[in-house]
């Protein structure tokens, strides 16, 4: 998995180019007709608005306030997605049952689900992990049904007839079958989680990243804005990031193909 | 190497019809066959593309349900895939997330045996196919011909009273190929157990067989039924013999005058599966 030397240099001056991009249109102000860079804050300010979010002594109580509503979203997420798309991927039953409510449900976004969120649940806390919830559900249980229907039906033949029973069939073939679909799911899904993250700490009355966000918004603080974006961002990007580590290390046999 | 205790193995098959395919596509594969196959016999099923003879060995295995007639082992009826009756594919089926040594321990796991037991049990397997050294690596990691070594490894390990394969050495080079044939005659000598062996290649099949079934195309019905008394072990000599040449001929003109319209292959789990359906995750 370690990326070679090389490539890291392509990266990281990628990442500088935007900055510098950045750096020049809001410095200078440009007009580019359709977007206009005039009222963006450069990175300077943005930088500053970030030193003073951690002088003012309320990151940590922000982070931690977003971090557990996403962990507790994603992982109800993992436990349910994984659990209804191995149901829904091995019975036509269960798929005519289960799969026509959620489809009905998958395109409703998270900014829909306020509303009722705050009248199905007994706390705010609980309404925001719901959101972050739907996020990272359906990534999760459309890439497990994808994977656990595209097990090769002679491999489970194949393993009927070495003995193996419902259970073995599942943990044995099923799963692992169906494990590098799944933790692309997974990887996905923790994206997702993230960008419902300021919709659901819309609820918010104190703490969390995309409340901080949401609420330099109101108060027109625009440099604050782009810290929560970018804190985000990163979050969103290293959480990911550390899912598809882990996957690999749970697929020890699965080699995405090189590419040229 | 032990042999069992009790010989095994009996195939009785009496008007055996199998259907395939869903109401209007349905149609006959293999029709009212009858044939009795001996303990330990060496028999070869050979016929042309789509013929029925994988799926008369896909029902023998249990994955396919008879539409009609008897079809026993041992008098009991086949019912289900069962670790008594091993099947080996043309393209292995090996778990690409098991080293090569758990997929060949994965039915005395499933069986209930401890660790230790059953990986030297895959060990000593693996060492009789030719495959020491080679324990810990992942199936993709090894060559076509030694996957299939692994493949017979793992169904042997159950002591199963069938051995059922269907074109196992199709797609090997013809070098490889060779080489399979000896090794399975080989590890037969030592592991005795009924073999249900379906090709379509006549040489193949001679070489290898006690016995020859040649199948008429569908709906299938066994047309000849040879006895092939060459000495054992048999070498790749054999093949230039001129009895061999003779029946080789034989053969030829048997399944030249049965030649009809070219048929889809069909494979031991009925018909092959349409995946022209795209399929996305999001």
């Amino acid at each position: 998995m370690a990326l070679p030397f090389l490539r890291w240099i392509p990266r990281t001056g990628s990442l500088l180019l935007c900055l510098l991009f950045w750096q020049l249109a809001a410095s200078h102000h440009w007009n580019l007709l359709l977007v206009t860079f005039s009222n963006v804050p450069t990175p300077l300010a943005v930088v500053q608005a970030a030193v003073g979010l951690v002088d003012s002594g309320k990151l940590g109580e922000h982070l931690s306030a977003s971090l557990s509503r996403v962990f507790a979203g994603y992982v109800a997420a993992l436990v349910i997605g994984v659990g209804l798309g191995v149901a829904i991927g091995r019975s036509k039953w269960a798929e005519d049952l289960l799969l026509p409510p959620l489809e009905v449900l998958r395109p409703i976004p998270a900014v829909a689900w306020i509303p009722l969120a705050i009248l199905m649940f007994p706390s705010s806390e609980l309404s925001m992990v719901f959101i972050t919830f739907t996020g990272a559900l359906f990534p999760i249980l459309l890439n497990t049904i994808h994977g656990v229907e595209g097990v090769d039906p002679r491999l489970i033949a194949s393993a009927k007839s070495l003995g193996a029973g419902r259970r073995a069939m599942l943990l044995e073939v099923i799963l692992p079958g169906a494990a590098p679909s799944i933790i692309t799911g997974l990887a996905i899904g923790m994206g997702t989680s993230w960008f419902c993250l300021v919709t659901s700490e819309m609820i918010s009355g104190q703490f969390g990243i995309g409340y901080y966000t949401w609420e330099s918004y109101t108060i027109q603080n625009y440099a604050d804005i782009v810290v929560g974006m970018l804190l985000i961002g990163v979050l969103g990007m290293g959480s990911s990031l550390l899912i598809k580590r882990l996957g690999g290390l749970f697929t020890p046999w699965h080699r995405p193909k090189g590419k040229a | 190497m032990n042999a069992p205790q009790t010989p095994a193995g009996r195939i009785d098959i009496r008007d055996l019809s199998i259907t395939l395919g869903e109401q209007k596509q349905a149609f006959e594969a293999v029709q009212a066959l009858d044939c009795q196959i001996e303990p330990g016999e060496f028999v070869c099923i050979l016929g042309p593309s789509g013929c029925g003879k994988s799926t008369l060995l896909g029902a023998l295995a249990g994955h396919l349900q008879p539409r009609n007639g008897i079809l026993q082992v041992d008098g009991q009826a086949v019912q289900g895939p069962s670790p008594q009756r091993g099947m080996v594919f043309q393209q292995h089926t090996l778990f690409p997330w098991r080293s090569v040594r758990d997929n060949v321990a994965f039915g005395l796991k499933m069986s209930g045996v401890g660790k230790a037991a059953r990986r030297a049990a895959a060990d000593e397997m693996l060492a009789l196919v030719g495959l020491e050294g080679f324990a810990d690596r992942w199936p993709n990691q090894l060559s076509g011909g030694m996957q299939q070594r692994v493949e017979i490894a793992r169904v042997l390990i159950n002591r199963p009273r069938l051995l059922l394969m269907d074109e196992p050495f199709g797609a090997l080079d013809a070098l490889t190929r060779l080489k399979m044939q000896e090794l399975l005659l080989d590890i037969w000598t030592r592991i005795r157990t009924t073999v249900v062996f379906v090709t379509h290649d006549i040489d193949e099949a001679l070489f290898l067989a006690d016995r020859l079934l040649v199948m008429s195309p569908r709906p299938g019905r066994i047309i000849e039924d040879l006895r092939l008394d060459f000495p054992r072990p048999r070498l790749t000599e054999l093949v230039t013999s001129p009895e061999f040449s003779r029946l080789k001929r034989h053969c030829l003109e048997l399944l030249r005058h049965e030649e009809g319209r070219p048929l889809p292959r069909l494979s031991p789990l009925g018909l092959p599966i349409e995946n022209n359906r795209p399929r996305f995750a999001l």
